[in-house]
Parts: C-alpha cells; structure tokens; sequence
C-alpha cells in the first residue's frame, strides 16, 4: 500500500503541494471569481425582484387611475342625471304655470260670457215687461177704454209676470 | 497498487526546502492539473451575463448549491465561508472525477491524489482548524459548552464532556480517511475486476466466458458507481465541514 510505504519519503512533498495548490484554488478561485459569480447571481435576482416591484407597482397605480376615472365617471354621470331632472323640473313648472294661466283667461272668459248672457237675459225680460205693458196698456183702453197710467199697468203686468 | 505510488517527475526528486522534500510528483502534477481545470472552468462562467450562458450557467449553479448548503447548515452567518467551502468541493469534485479519467487508453496514467490520506489529512486539518479557530475566536472559553449537550444532568457532565471532546477531536481522522477509504476502495476495486478479466483472457476463451466478461460487465457498472461516488465523497466532505462550522458559528 503505498499510502503508508511511501508516506516517510513523500509526506512533505504532498502536504507541501496540497497546500501550495489548494491555497491557490481558494484565493485565486473562492476568493477571486466566486464572489463575483455570486455578485452576478446577486444582481440578476435584484433586478428581477426591482422588476416585479415595478410591474406590482404599476398594476396599482392603474388600479388607482381606474378607480379615479370611475369616480369620477360616476361624478359625471350623477351630474347630468341632476341636470336632466333640474331640466324636466323646470320644464313641468313652466308647464304647469302656462296652464294656470290659461285657466285664469278661460274662467275670466267664461265668467265675462255668463255676465254677459245674464244681462242680455235682464234686457231681454225688460222688453217683454215694456212690451206686455205697451199690450196690456193697449188692451185694456181698446176693450175697456180706460186710459192707465204707465205705472200701474207695469206694475200689473211686473206682477202676471212673475206669477205667471 | 502502482497506481497509487507517488513517483518525483522531471528530476525534482532533490527539491527540499529546510530539509523537508518537496520534490515535484506524479500526485503534485493532479493537484495542479485539478487546480488549473477548476480556475479554468470558473473563469468560463464570469461572463457575468443578465441572461446567462450554458457554462455560466453551470458555474452559478455550483455556486448556489454551495451557498444553499451554508444557508441550511449554517444559516445567515455562512455566508462568509461560501468560498471556502466552494473551494474545497469543487477541488475534491475535480480531483475524484480526474482521477477516473479513462487515460490508460492512450497511455497515460491519471493519478488520484484523494487516495491519499497524506492530501485529504491536510484538508481535513484544514477544515478541523477553521473550525476550532471560528469557535474560540467567536465564543472565546465558551466554545467548550459544545461538550456539554443542553440538558445534561450535573452528575453526568465530567463523563459526557469526556465522550463528546473525544468524538470532536476524531472529526478530522474521520473527514480525512472517509475520502481517502473511498477513493481508494473503487480505485482496488476496478482493478481487482480488470485484473480478473485480463487473466482469465490470458487463460483461455472458456475462462473468460465464465470470469472474464461478466467481471467486464460488473466493471462498467462499478464504473458509473465510482462516478457517483466521486461526487458523494465531495459532498460528504463539503457537508461535513458546514456541519462542523455550525457547531462553530452556533454551538447548539
């Protein structure tokens, strides 16, 4: 076995060398290139994780503009359905004024037509009383001839008239 | 068990320094060819890319498995040992999967110096003496209530402090001679089998219809066993290490 034979003639030689070339592999290799390796993997997770940060980060912001817009959506919509009832309000009033209005001159009309009927009414039951006198006045000097005065016969006659 | 015999190359065998022979072996030739590789493939994968490449790829999934490890073995203070432990992992993983390299076939011989505990001891002391320098550096004298297990009766602590410094003190035999046992045991292994298939060739085609081919047959099996356990033992050692340094980092 030559690990034990040989170990008085070559143990330092193997010590010696072993620590010669695996002191280089730790400081030219672990201690050289590993850290920048390392550095690189680092770097690549940093950014990945700066990326997803800033996607997460813009998916919020354009939640937020969302929601901004349908506030104020909603704002614009409620707006103008407050300006179509505002609209429809006043278009009702006015509506509603004009047909007042209009009443007023209809039942003024009509009260002026009843004044009116009424009085064409009096005149029209004057004439007859005038003419029932005139007749009754007439009658009574043809067939009696006896001459009345006016006040008596349309007294008379103002009396027959509204008893009938 | 040629192959494991260290032999000094291009005449060092007269380099000494202080009278300790340092001289320039066919074991030192695989730790530098180890080395060299390693750097080689590490340095392919610094492109340092946004979106990275195969090999970049490759290398920054070490990297992140090293640093798992320390992360679940050791928690946020491991971080600072990623390069060590790196390090140790892939010079292991690159030593074992050197040394199974098929180069008999054009003449060469791979030499797999994880075969010899007078390498993996040096690794393993290594190991053991950050361990003991991060304890007592980090938890001064307190590092010896890692002797003493929460909830120890009084009674039986002089006993238990006993066993427990015993079972500390052997890690580094034990980190050591694991990888070295390993190695080595598929290395004899496969040479046992093709030994079997050559002399049984040598005997005769019944021989070797009986012994020969299904020894060849067991041989490429062994084969891809070696491969995984060439990466096992690196592993082993490379968890083995973060286990121990969290003992140093934590205690219990």
């Amino acid at each position: 076995m030559p690990q034990i034979a040989q170990l008085a003639a070559t143990y330092s030689s193997q010590i010696f060398w072993m620590l010669i070339f695996f002191g280089f592999t730790f400081f030219v290799v672990g201690r050289g290139m590993v850290p920048k390796v390392m550095d690189t993997v680092a770097q690549r997770d940093k950014q990945i994780a700066d990326d997803l940060a800033a996607a997460e980060r813009a998916r919020a912001q354009a939640d937020a503009e969302e929601e901004a817009w349908r506030t104020r959506e909603n704002a614009n919509r409620a707006e103008a359905q407050a300006l179509i009832a505002e609209a429809r309000a006043k278009a009702a009033a006015v509506t509603t004024e004009r047909l007042a209005t209009a009443q007023v001159a209809i039942d003024a009309t009509l009260a002026e037509a009843e004044t009116r009927i009424s009085e064409a009414r009096r005149s029209a039951a004057a004439e007859i009383e005038d003419v029932a006198a005139d007749a009754t006045r007439d009658i009574v000097s043809r067939i009696a001839g006896l001459t009345l005065d006016d006040g008596a016969v349309r007294s008379a006659v103002k009396e027959n008239l509204v008893h009938g | 068990m040629h192959q494991f015999s260290i032999q000094p190359l291009f005449g060092s065998e007269g380099w000494s320094i202080a009278g300790y022979n340092i001289a320039f072996t066919n074991s030192t030739l695989w730790m530098a060819i180890a080395a060299v590789t390693l750097a080689f493939f590490v340095a392919g994968g610094m492109k340092r890319q946004l979106v990275p490449g195969r090999w970049q790829m490759a290398v920054e999934s070490f990297t992140g498995f090293i640093d798992g490890m320390l992360a679940a073995n050791v928690g946020p203070g491991g971080k600072k040992y990623v390069p060590y432990i790196f390090s140790l992992f892939m010079f292991i993983l690159f030593a074992n999967f050197l040394g199974l390299l098929p180069l008999g076939v054009i003449g060469l011989h791979a030499f797999t110096f994880t075969s010899h505990f007078s390498a993996t001891g040096v690794l393993a002391v290594l190991s053991f003496a950050i361990v003991l320098i991060v304890g007592f550096a980090k938890h001064k004298l307190h590092f010896f209530s890692l002797f003493v297990p929460h909830g120890t009766p009084v009674i039986m602590i002089p006993l238990i402090f006993c066993v427990e410094l015993i079972s500390f003190l052997v890690r580094p035999f034990s980190l050591g001679l694991r990888l070295f046992v390993a190695m080595m045991a598929g290395h004899v292994l496969l040479e046992v089998l093709s030994s079997f298939v050559i002399s049984s060739g040598n005997a005769g085609i019944g021989l070797f219809a009986i012994a020969g081919l299904p020894s060849f047959i067991l041989m490429v099996g062994i084969c891809a066993l070696e491969l995984l356990v060439a990466g096992i033992q690196a592993y082993v050692f490379a968890l083995l290490t973060c286990v121990y340094l969290n003992d140093a980092e934590n205690l219990h």
